[in-house]
């Protein structure tokens, strides 16, 4: 290439350096979402659809897998569904036109409700003690503050199934195994480490002399905290909340093991969904893409905080 | 009111020292600062908390999040090395405790299925950090050309990372079936191989590859916004510089855009490596350590110690060691980390 002849800035890519990088790109993006373009056609199949050979890509789209995801069928003879009355819905419906009838409820409600309460409870707890010790190490002299936060992010090195072993006998003494209560205070220790390390970068952004100056006028500390440093910082609160939020949920080692009923989360149970002679992977897969889909949402409004959140603060941009 | 308070305000920032990246707020902040300052009158309250010295508010705001972490993390991994030296097993907690000293460790250290899980894992980390480093990092270098939609591009890009490794690991599961999955018949449309000739996950041979295939798939992103940052951080006069001398795009890659993009690189590879080394979620889901044991990685072994077989004296030691090595090799790692920054 000639450097001789640039109408354009000498750092500007040249067109054809710009189309080609283009095309590589978006040819990666393309194959990248081909797996997530699978799980949700696959929640849309018929079961006989989804193992056919060679793979189905256009096919007669039907809710079975979605139906057969909430319910619970038993199989029934032919003279027994005809007897029954009109079905009431769709999943009914479809449920009879497999000599099956719907015998309940699946687990996998409450399995993401757990979820749910898991997720928010944690990131709940570690945000708001995360933004208390991030203040604290951000603006008064810590004695051994290197060392305390060093400790904070050791305790993410470990990996869980270490961590587990101890964790699942204390829970089993303390009457917290399988409680939703013993995973949100686990999460929570997971996750303040994210959160202190986070926050502190984004507190020590926002001006001391905010604060001083609120102080000045009569201020204490503590309602400057709350009424000048919190409302600055909401940006930062929230991407961090988002963050504990994206590792509560997808967390799986923890769930596995110290959880197996009535606290058990969406992860642990999702791979466990089986229909008749096998994996029904319809179900499984719109159970995926149902548990996925708000992580999706996330990202997308995360997109210019994920560099941070990916790296406990040590990039910013 | 509010103007007293702006103007005072303003005499404050205009005494103080700066530093550039707060100067684009301070214009506008120190309006909204106004405003909230007026908003909130002081009460009577505030006076008794104002006995409140900086150092005790210090410890009150730290306090919470330290000792949740020694009781969560800290008191159980301390409850584990007396464990550790022990011959407990979960199973049967009445069973008479007895102290074994170092046994438990020169067993695992003496174990040569442990050291087939070491070498698993290593096997594991060393191929996905290097693919992911690679794509991961050709795939930042492309972004940074800027072409049109670059941005929209790279957030498609993101999206595998932010997924349950657990929940869509499972589903790869599917992907690779040898006669239905997708996996196979994408491959046997590139190559022409029947698609039922080979099993990704049933075969000694191509199963390691597939938990690796799955774990680039999935984190490929994150090296690349790492990688994308530090070619962001590159200034452009330096470019310009090099031009003027006219050096040549590939001297410049080496002499410039590498050297200077490495400490973001070498990051993302230390957040990988420690990742990857504690590896449990998608290859339990996966394979579970299967055929046989070539996938088993240093958690799963870890796992069927601790929950499958009750060791949970052994597989504390086991633990403890793996931790060692993971903080150790970080902190070398760290080091040598630091010592390029500075260069």
């Amino acid at each position: 290439m000639s450097s001789i002849n640039t109408a354009h800035s000498v750092v500007e890519p040249s067109r054809t350096s710009k189309r080609i990088a283009a095309t590589i790109v978006i040819a990666y993006a393309v194959i990248t979402m081909i797996p997530l373009a699978w799980i949700v056609l696959t929640s849309f199949k018929s079961p006989p659809d989804s193992i056919s050979y060679p793979p189905k890509i256009v096919f007669q789209p039907t809710l079975e897998g979605y139906c057969n995801l909430f319910t619970t069928r038993t199989r029934q003879t032919s003279d027994y569904i005809a007897s029954l009355g009109a079905p009431t819905s769709t999943c009914d419906e479809i449920t009879r036109s497999r000599n099956m009838v719907i015998a309940g409820p699946s687990n996998y409600w409450p399995r993401f409700q757990n979820s749910l309460v898991i997720a928010f409870g944690s990131t709940f707890l570690a945000v708001s003690l995360g933004t208390l010790a991030a203040y604290g190490f951000s603006r008064f002299k810590v004695p051994l503050a290197e060392d305390l936060l060093f400790f904070i992010l050791s305790t993410r090195m470990m990996p869980p199934i270490a961590v587990a072993i101890p964790i699942y006998l204390m829970y089993r003494q303390l009457g917290l195994s399988d409680t939703a209560l013993g995973m949100i205070l686990l999460y929570t220790a997971v996750n303040v480490s994210l959160a202190v390390w986070l926050l502190k970068g984004f507190i020590d952004e926002i001006p001391r002399e905010y604060e001083e100056a609120a102080m000045i006028d009569g201020y204490t500390r503590m309602q400057a905290f709350f009424k000048v440093v919190l409302p600055q910082a909401t940006t930062g609160i929230a991407a961090t909340a988002i963050f504990c939020l994206i590792f509560a949920w997808n967390e799986y080692a923890f769930a596995v093991l110290l959880t197996s009923g009535a606290a058990q989360t969406a992860p642990p149970f999702i791979p466990t969904i089986i229909g008749e002679g096998g994996q029904d992977w319809p179900a499984v897969a719109a159970g995926t893409t149902i548990f996925v889909v708000p992580i999706l949402v996330f990202t997308i409004l995360l997109r210019k905080q994920l560099l941070r959140g990916i790296t406990f603060g040590a990039v910013r941009k | 009111m509010t103007a007293r308070i702006r103007k005072r305000t303003g005499q404050f920032f205009r005494m103080r020292r700066f530093k550039t990246q707060v100067k684009s707020v301070t214009h506008t902040s120190s309006t909204i600062l106004g405003e909230a300052v007026a908003r909130a009158t002081p009460v009577p309250i505030a006076s008794r908390i104002r006995g409140l010295s900086d150092r005790s508010m210090a410890w009150l705001f730290i306090t919470p999040a330290i000792a949740l972490l020694l009781a969560v993390n800290i008191f159980p991994l301390i409850w584990a090395i007396y464990l550790s030296f022990t011959n407990f097993r979960a199973n049967r907690p009445n069973a008479a405790l007895e102290n074994v000293g170092l046994s438990n460790y020169s067993r695992v250290l003496n174990d040569p299925n442990i050291w087939q899980a070491m070498q698993t894992t290593a096997h594991f980390v060393f191929w996905t950090i290097l693919l992911q480093t690679l794509i991961g990092f050709s795939l930042a270098y492309l972004i940074d050309r800027k072409f049109r939609g670059h941005a929209f591009w790279t957030t498609i890009i993101l999206v595998p990372m932010m997924l349950s490794p657990a929940v869509v690991g499972n589903f790869w599961r599917f992907l690779y079936q040898p006669q239905i999955g997708l996996f196979n018949h994408i491959v046997s449309f590139l190559t022409g191989i029947p698609p039922s000739s080979f099993e990704m996950l049933g075969s000694v041979r191509l199963s390691p590859w597939a938990i690796i295939i799955v774990d680039t798939w999935m984190w490929t992103p994150y090296v690349m916004l790492i990688c994308l940052a530090g070619l962001r951080s590159i200034p452009d006069y330096i470019y310009e510089a090099a031009e003027v001398d006219r050096a040549s795009l590939w001297r410049q890659f080496w002499s410039i855009t590498l050297p200077m993009a490495l400490p973001f690189i070498m990051l993302a590879v230390l957040f990988r490596g420690i990742e990857n080394f504690k590896m449990f979620d998608m290859v339990t889901l996966l394979t579970g350590g299967g055929p046989g044991s070539t996938t088993e990685v240093a958690s799963i072994t870890l796992k069927r110690e601790a929950f499958e077989s009750w060791r949970t004296g052994r597989a504390s030691a086991f633990a403890i060691i793996l931790f060692v090595a993971v903080f150790g090799l970080a902190n070398i790692y760290v080091k040598a980390l630091n010592k390029v920054k500075q260069r």
